[in-house]
Order: C-alpha cells, then sequence, then structure tokens
C-alpha cells in the first residue's frame, strides 16, 4: 500500500472509532448528540498536552485520557438528565462551540495556534507510523467494535436501548434514566477520546478547528449514512464517507455539498440509515434469504 | 456615557438584527415543532440575491423586494420537500436533514459566489439622527424603523387578524385546526413564506451592517438563534424577540466593557445551558 493509502485509511479508521462512540449514545441510548466532536478535540488535547508537557508516553498517557474524555463526558451528559429530544440537540450543539471556544481562548491550550510538536507513538523502541500506526488503530478499532457489540448484549446496553425506545415505559420496568443514560455518554464520550488521542499522535499539531460542530456534524452523518444503532453502521458510514471524496480527487471542492447531499438524501428518503431497520439492503437480503427457505 | 449608549444601540442593532433571523426560527418551531437550521441558509441567499440585485440595479427597494420573494418561494419549496414529509419522524430526523440542508446551501453559494467576502457598501436612506449629542447614523436608524416595522406588522397580523387566528389553532393542534375549517396546510405555507422573507430582510441588513456578503455568514447566526429560540421559550414569539435584542446588547457591552477570555459568540450558548437547566420552559414563556 502506498503511504496515501495508508494515510487515508488511517483517518478513516480514527473517524469509524469516533462513530463508534457516538453509535452508543445516539444509536443504543437514543440520546441525540450534535457535539461529539468536542470529546473528540478534548481526547486529542488531552493527549496532546500529556505528551507534550507532563512527557508521558502514549501507553502510560491513554488510559488518562480515556478516564479525562469519559469523565468530562459524565459532566456534560447530565443535562441529558434534564432536556429532551429538541433541547438535547441544541444543548450539545452549544456544548460543542463552547468546548471550541475554550480551546481557542484559553492560553493554557494553545489558543488560535493549536499545540504541535506531538510526538509519534513509540512501541518497544521503534516508532510507529505508516502502516504500524494503522495496525495499532485497527486494533483500537477492534476493540471499540467489540465493545460495541458486547454492549448490545450486556444487560446494561439493553438498558440503554429500552431507555433509547421509551422512557417512560423503561423506568417503569425499573431502570434508572440517570445511571445508564450516563453510563452511554460515559462509554460513548471514551471512545470518541480515544479516537482523538490516536488523531493527535497522527497529525502531531492539532487546532480547535479541528473540532468544530462541522466535525460533529460530518460524525453524525457517518452514522446516519450507515444505520443508526447498528453494529456495522458506523464503519460502512465511514468507509464510503472517507473513500468517496478520494476517490473523486476532482471534486474535492464539492466535498462538504457531498456531505450535504448524501446526508440530506439519505435522512429524506432512508432514515434509518444503509444498515438500519426496513433499508433497501435489508431488504435483499431478507429478500434472499426467504428465497431460499 | 455618551459612549455606553452608542454601544447600548449598536448592541440593539445587532439584536434587531438577530431578533428578525429569530422571528422565522420561532414562527416555523411554533407550528411544525421542527428546528429550522436552515432558516440561516435563506439568509445567506436573501443576502446574496439582495447584494446582486442592488449592483446591477442600483435600487435598494427592488433589490429587497426581489430577494424576499425568492426566499420565499425557496422557504415554502424546503417544507414542501423536505419538513413535511419527514414529521412523522422523531424530531431529531427533520433537524438533521435541516443542518444538512444548510450545509449544502452554505456550500452552493460558496461554489457560486466564490468564498471570497464581496464588500457590499451602501448608506441606508435614512437620516442622520442627533439627541443630546449622540449621533445615531443612517444605518443604525434604517435597521431601527425596519426592524420595527416588521415586529409592527407581525405583531398585528399574529394577534388582530384572521389570519393570525389561524396561525394560533394550527400551532395548537394541527389535527383540530383542520377540523374546524382552517386549510392548516396554506396556514404552515404562510408561515414559511413571512418567516423566509423576513429573513431575506434580515441577511440584507446584516450585509449593510457590517458592509460585507459572504458564504458563511449563516453559519454563527443558524446555531445563536436556536439558542435564543430555547432562551425565549420555545415557540413563543415575543419571548425570542426580547432574548435577540438582550443578546445583542449584552454581547455588545461585554466586548466593549468586559475582558472575558471567550469570545461573543458562545455567550448565546453559556446563557442556554443556564436557561435549560434552571428554567427549561425559556425565559420569557408562561409556565407550563
Amino acid at each position: 500500500m502506498s503511504s496515501y493509502v495508508i494515510t487515508v485509511s488511517i483517518f478513516i479508521v480514527i473517524q469509524a472509532i469516533v462513530a463508534y462512540g457516538l453509535n452508543i449514545i445516539v444509536g443504543y441510548a437514543g440520546q441525540i448528540s450534535l457535539g461529539h466532536a468536542a470529546f473528540f478535540g478534548i481526547g486529542a488535547y488531552s493527549a496532546a498536552i500529556l505528551s507534550t508537557r507532563a512527557g508521558l508516553s502514549f501507553w502510560l498517557a491513554i488510559p488518562l485520557v480515556i478516564v479525562i474524555t469519559g469523565g468530562i463526558g459524565l459532566i456534560l451528559g447530565l443535562p441529558s438528565l434534564r432536556v429532551k429530544a429538541d433541547f438535547l440537540a441544541i444543548t450539545t450543539i452549544g456544548i460543542n462551540f463552547i468546548v471550541e471556544a475554550v480551546f481557542l481562548y484559553v492560553p493554557f491550550f494553545g489558543g488560535a495556534l493549536g499545540i504541535g510538536g506531538i510526538p509519534r507513538v513509540t512501541f518497544m523502541g521503534t516508532r510507529l507510523f505508516g502502516m504500524n500506526y494503522l495496525l495499532l488503530c485497527l486494533l483500537c478499532l477492534g476493540g471499540v467494535i467489540v465493545i460495541s457489540w458486547w454492549f448490545t448484549k450486556c444487560w446494561a446496553g439493553l438498558a440503554c436501548m429500552a431507555l433509547g425506545e421509551d422512557e417512560t415505559a423503561a423506568s417503569s420496568m425499573g431502570i434508572s434514566p440517570v445511571r445508564f443514560k450516563l453510563l452511554a455518554f460515559v462509554i460513548g464520550t471514551s471512545m470518541a477520546g480515544l479516537g482523538g488521542a490516536l488523531y493527535a499522535h497522527q497529525m502531531r499539531f492539532i487546532a480547535p478547528s479541528d473540532f468544530g460542530f462541522p466535525v460533529s456534524v460530518m460524525i453524525l452523518s457517518l452514522i446516519v449514512l450507515g444505520g443508526m444503532g447498528t453494529l456495522w453502521g458506523p464503519l460502512l458510514g465511514a468507509v464510503i464517507l472517507g473513500a468517496l471524496p478520494e476517490l473523486f480527487r476532482p471534486f474535492t471542492e464539492y466535498r462538504m455539498l457531498l456531505y450535504g447531499v448524501i446526508l440530506l438524501a439519505m435522512i429524506r428518503f432512508q432514515p434509518s440509515g444503509l444498515l438500519g431497520e426496513d433499508s433497501f439492503i435489508r431488504k435483499i437480503i431478507r429478500g434472499r434469504k426467504d428465497g431460499i427457505s | 456615557m455618551n459612549l455606553f449608549i452608542e454601544q447600548s444601540l449598536n448592541g440593539l442593532a445587532v439584536g434587531s438584527i438577530y431578533a428578525l433571523i429569530t422571528l422565522g426560527l420561532a414562527l416555523v418551531y411554533g407550528i411544525l415543532g421542527v428546528l429550522h437550521v436552515a432558516h440561516a441558509g435563506i439568509y445567506t441567499v436573501g443576502a446574496y440575491i439582495g447584494y446582486w440585485v442592488y449592483v446591477s440595479t442600483g435600487s435598494l427597494m427592488i433589490a429587497i423586494v426581489v430577494s424576499m420573494i425568492i426566499c420565499a418561494v425557496l422557504g415554502v419549496l424546503i417544507e414542501r420537500f423536505i419538513y413535511f414529509p419527514l414529521l412523522k419522524f422523531p424530531p431529531y430526523v427533520p433537524l438533521i436533514g435541516s443542518i444538512a440542508l444548510f450545509m449544502g446551501i452554505e456550500e452552493f453559494c460558496r461554489l457560486v459566489a466564490g468564498p471570497s467576502v464581496q464588500t457590499f457598501s451602501l448608506e441606508l436612506p435614512f437620516p442622520e439622527l442627533e439627541f443630546l449629542g449622540i449621533m445615531v447614523s443612517p444605518t443604525l436608524t434604517g435597521i431601527f424603523l425596519i426592524s420595527a416595522m416588521i415586529f409592527g406588522i407581525l405583531w398585528f397580523i399574529t394577534t388582530r387578524t384572521e389570519l393570525g387566528l389561524a396561525m394560533r389553532a394550527t400551532s395548537q393542534d394541527m389535527d383540530i385546526a383542520s377540523s374546524v375549517g382552517i386549510n392548516s396546510h396554506r396556514v404552515i405555507d404562510i408561515i414559511f413564506i413571512l418567516g423566509s422573507a423576513i429573513a431575506a430582510v434580515a441577511g440584507i441588513l446584516v450585509g449593510i451592517y457590517y458592509n460585507e456578503v459572504y458564504p458563511a455568514m449563516g453559519t454563527v447566526p443558524a446555531y445563536k438563534a436556536l439558542a435564543l429560540i430555547v432562551v425565549g421559550g420555545l415557540g413563543s414569539v415575543q419571548g425570542a424577540v426580547i432574548a435577540a435584542l438582550l443578546l445583542g446588547v449584552a454581547e455588545t457591552l461585554l466586548i466593549g466593557y468586559a475582558n472575558i477570555p471567550l469570545p461573543r459568540d458562545a455567550l448565546a450558548f453559556i446563557a442556554m445551558i443556564a436557561v435549560l437547566l434552571w428554567r427549561p420552559q425559556g425565559l420569557f414563556s408562561k409556565g407550563s
């Protein structure tokens, strides 16, 4: 593989990791969040600060990054207990703008210049980049997918999904909305934090605008395209939306227009996504199965 | 003291423009329950059309009228083809659709008009006022008069006419309104026409006030207006207008006097989150 393909793949994998986090919050727990890039950014900034200022190695920093992002996710998930649906969407947009503003205006975070000089990840004395770094990212993605799969099977995950379906009914069955909504937020934002750390060490330079609201919309469009609340939807969405602009290099100008049009067309004609319930792909697969049996 | 008053007047002008943008959003939310983010896209389109028509004809009046008509048509198209079919889904579905549409409109403007800033230099044809040594520039006077006129007309329509009654009935319960003979679909159309036409005026006024028109001019107002309708109480038009005026003044004064390490654009969201946690039904609604 050429280094170009590897770099593009690394970004696709990182986006998929972040999208899996959002899928837990939006897809499984049904809490609409339009501020996921804030947590992606918190992960990236904490990884950058821990490695450049505190001099921690990636392996020591990564558990800390996940704890920090998950902790902040817990705090910023608190509004979800009070506000629902539309209000929650606007609140999370607000959180994204505020977090970006903090990165931009608090000198500790480097201001508009961002943070540079982030070292590469080293493993057993060798520096990981290119193919090796892609493998590391894939490993993390694998972990994230396994956790997502386990989440759909375990009791806590089922409780979250019940809350997402019908909060009143679920809480009357003894499922605490407080505990499980926050659980979904913590898991989802931790995954975003992991993605952020991988992003920081790949880019080696980060700035506030990398984590603005448009990035949140992009992540959301990945899971809307792939299929919200499905196990493979985020990965499919990340691959399609990540690879399309690269395949159509001459149309780089139209990249954002393409995102907008794809998202709009999906929402308008197939709100459940490519792999969601009664999507045309599901229908084809089901049709074949019916034909065989 | 004079400086303070002048700053406040500037803030009030910014607030009036916010209010004009937020009006359409509050009207649409009131009737459809859709967070109409793409409203700011209409506002950008309105500013561009106003600018082009003004440059080619030289008449501000024609520019405003043409821009209002095109934006009204655009608004109705968006309602017919995007929001109405999505109403049966959970509320985040139309919201995501609206954000996607907004991105699309913004990119379309960037591709058609180019990414650079167009200078919209023009004095509004209003007299310069002066009282007690405070100068009010023609542009400010124009913004105040035009917005006051629009608020007045809208207030008259919603409270004193049969159309307003139909609008309020439809926003309370669309099915029951239809059953007593209100053509609720036409009411929705009229709301989109009104809101979008006002957004066009807001776009042109912003272009004149800051002397510039550019593709991303809608981004910040798009989300700030969302915050404003929450602060004002979702669906409450008066609340949204008051919140918008307050925000305009607060932002301008904070930039002028306080040294806060947060940008003015985050203020609306901080206020919004505080309001949501403390009084989720909005500052100015009568409680639920």
